[in-house]
């Protein structure tokens, strides 16, 4: 958005990125101990390792293209 | 918010009598959240709060707090405009139907959805940004007259309210069902947490948080369709799948068999899916419904404005991939504790089996709603002697029961905060466009005209707390009396038709005057609400309604839709006919070819709405061709 505030993706950002940090940080558990959540399908891709780093990408992008104070073009 | 002719059958008539019933069963949560689960779901509502509390010294006037500022970028407008109607009880009801009908639920997607996104980008934004409106209603006071404009304004925020507060009843039912919460619980802190970041940041609050929501939306449920494609061979392993269990194709159509309304599913005829669906209905929604069209209206320029819906037309055509893949999936990878494929059942079926401490209720009841299903016998005979692990799950449960079987923990709190922000984006979106509407066009002229700009702020953040609270008062009503959620969710269906062709007459016909634009919005209510307190109390005038016998309840949307449209045009034309029109001098920026637009500076291909707009529509024609 336009305006002095913080832009919402920035927030979005900061969002992702903690939620990609928990969800990888499980996943390295759940690989490393190899005890797999009961019921829960195709564990044998590690998901929560891949979709967190996904996840913490797309937050650092977000965070630091739109962080507080960047000039805007 | 849920549109109501939107809605997939099973929620736009399965709730009503039949979702309260599942309150009854003695069914386990389908999930367990773990406490990494939690601090996900926490995390959300921490953020939404904090957004609220960052944005309230920005909401101090009315241009701010009613209209974001009118400074939103194309972007943020847009996914702001496809996130308010991006529900969770549409994402789980059109995964459901899915499972039901097969891809002829993309329809409601495409069809439905793009060629009146389109248009109003194109054709109506202009009208609506340069008269300055602040709402819907609004417009029609400046084009029609004050009368027009209270019977939209009392409608809108009627059918605003009551709905926010069915769809937290019926939310706070699903949050039952899939995890075990207390209705209270749900409908309480879900609620006073919307209360809060509208309240405190006014629409740019909600804009803000729909824009969140959307991306979490997304990266909530895209796991689901991408691991269900991996598990089942790909698109083409899919079909293949789905061939050998239920052997038929047309799962993987959207118009081949819609020549006649015994050929699918769905009992839908293809004019029915044009005209009713894809115009009407359609137009009604995405061109006139408040709710949308304000998050258009906060744009920074015309341009933005006019971007905005063709920037959410792309990601509404990308929906059905986490919605209808997800239903279709479900249909050849859900399986029983045992093993072997679990088969979906309507609400009614599992109301019929509801049990108490000594088994199923009603065992003949529950027999025969069950011989209606493709439940293998076996599996049949264990509902009824109440063995374990026997279970019947509804078809809205295909994506909750799909994200269970992929998600494990932290993945699974990501999904079900995608539910919630899907229901709290869609109840945002209600309670903001009802304080606008409260506001400015039923508090300021009918009640205090001479207010100043802060004490309609004022105004507009007290509606909010009391629209709040007459939602959690509605959601409280309909589970005393469930009936009342039949009629809540016509509301929408009764209004928009009549509404558009008031609106499109009014913005496209200099000729059509004041006492046109009430009597043909008024009397095309009341017809429609005829129309649908006529099938309702005799269920047999649906084929009347629907030109056959062999019409179903979604089919009467479409064609209540429709009649109800050409009634309010000839109702608008014979009036406009015999009344004086206004001069053309007082319809400047209100009506095609009384108005001179802003010149707007030529810009390269890629940042022009033409271009974009083509594109969509290219794409639009290539998967109607593709999933013939």
């Amino acid at each position: 958005m336009h305006g002095s505030g913080i832009p919402i993706w920035f927030f979005i950002g900061v969002l992702l990125i903690f939620y990609g940090v928990m969800i990888f940080g499980y996943g390295v558990y759940e690989w490393s101990t190899a005890i797999y959540p009961l019921g829960v399908q195709l564990t044998n891709l590690h998901t929560p390792v891949w979709w967190g780093v996904l996840l913490s990408l797309l937050g650092l992008l977000y965070v630091i293209k739109f962080r507080p104070g960047r000039a805007r073009k | 918010m849920c549109m109501f002719g939107f809605l997939p059958a099973t929620f736009a008539s399965g709730i009503p009598a039949s979702l309260p019933a599942l309150l009854a069963l003695r069914a386990e949560p389908l999930a367990h959240l773990r406490s990494l689960d939690i601090v996900v779901i926490a995390l959300y509502f921490a953020m939404v709060l904090w957004i609220g509390f960052y944005l309230k010294g920005r909401s101090n006037t009315g241009e701010d707090f009613f209209m974001a500022g009118r400074e939103m970028t194309a972007w943020i407008a847009g996914l702001s405009f496809v996130s308010a109607n991006l529900g969770s009880l549409e994402l789980m009801g059109w995964a459901g139907s899915a499972y039901q009908y097969g891809i002829l639920a993309v329809n409601w997607y495409w069809i439905g959805a793009i060629p009146a996104m389109l248009f109003l980008g194109l054709m109506m934004m202009p009208f609506y940004y340069v008269c300055k409106t602040h709402s819907v209603p609004g417009y029609l006071d400046l084009r029609y007259g004050g009368e027009a404009r209270s019977v939209a304004a009392v409608a809108f925020a009627m059918e605003m309210i009551l709905m926010s507060g069915v769809n937290m009843f019926a939310m706070a039912v699903v949050m039952k069902v899939v995890l075990g919460w207390d209705l209270n619980f749900s409908i309480i802190v879900s609620s006073l947490a919307v209360a809060a970041y509208v309240g405190l940041g006014g629409l740019r609050s909600a804009i803000f948080n729909e824009v969140m929501q959307f991306v979490l939306i997304w990266g909530g449920a895209l796991l689901v369709p991408i691991l269900g494609l991996v598990q089942a061979g790909g698109w083409t392993g899919l079909k293949a799948k789905i061939l050998t269990n239920l052997g038929s194709d047309s799962y993987f159509h959207i118009w081949r068999d819609t020549g006649s309304f015994a050929a699918n599913p769905m009992g839908v005829h293809w004019t029915g899916i044009v005209f009713g669906l894809g115009f009407v209905i359609s137009f009604g929604y995405w061109t006139t419904d408040f709710l949308v069209v304000q998050r258009v209206l906060a744009a920074h320029n015309l341009r933005a404005a006019r971007m905005a819906p063709i920037i959410a037309s792309f990601f509404k055509m990308a929906v059905p991939f986490i919605v209808i893949l997800p239903g279709l999936l479900g249909l050849v990878l859900l399986q029983n504790p045992d093993g072997s494929r679990r088969v979906l059942v309507g609400e009614d079926v599992v109301a019929a089996c509801s049990s108490g401490a000594g088994g199923v209720q009603d065992p003949s009841g529950c027999s025969a709603a069950m011989a209606k299903t493709t439940l293998p016998a076996d599996y049949q005979q264990k509902v009824l002697s109440g063995a374990p692990n026997a279970e019947l799950h509804t078809y809205n449960q295909a994506l909750p029961l799909m994200m269970v079987r992929y998600m494990g923990p932290g993945l699974l709190g990501l999904g079900i905060t995608a539910l919630i922000a899907g229901f709290m984006s869609g109840m945002a979106g209600n309670v903001s466009a009802f304080s606008t509407v409260w506001t400015y066009d039923i508090y300021r002229p009918l009640i205090h005209k001479t207010g100043s700009d802060s004490h309609y702020v004022l105004v507009g953040r007290l509606s909010i707390l009391i629209g709040v609270a007459i939602s959690i008062g509605a959601a409280y009503l309909v589970q005393q009396f469930h009936g009342i959620m039949d009629y809540v969710q016509a509301l929408f269906s009764i209004f928009v038709a009549p509404l558009l062709a008031v609106i499109l007459f009014g913005m496209f016909w200099k000729r059509a005057t004041r006492m046109a634009g009430f009597l043909g919005l008024f009397l095309g209510i009341v017809f429609s609400a005829g129309l649908f307190i006529w099938v309702k109390f005799n269920p047999a005038a649906l084929a009347t309604v629907a030109l056959s016998p062999d019409a179903k309840p979604m089919a009467e949307n479409v064609f209540r839709a429709l009649w109800a449209f050409l009634f309010a045009s000839i109702v608008l034309i014979l009036v406009t006919l015999v009344t004086k029109p206004r001069p053309l001098a007082e319809l400047d920026g209100l009506v095609y070819g009384a108005t001179i637009l802003p010149k707007e500076e030529p810009v390269p291909f890629y940042k022009n709405e033409w271009a974009w707009a083509t594109v969509v529509f290219v794409i639009f024609v290539a998967l109607n061709i593709i999933f013939w």
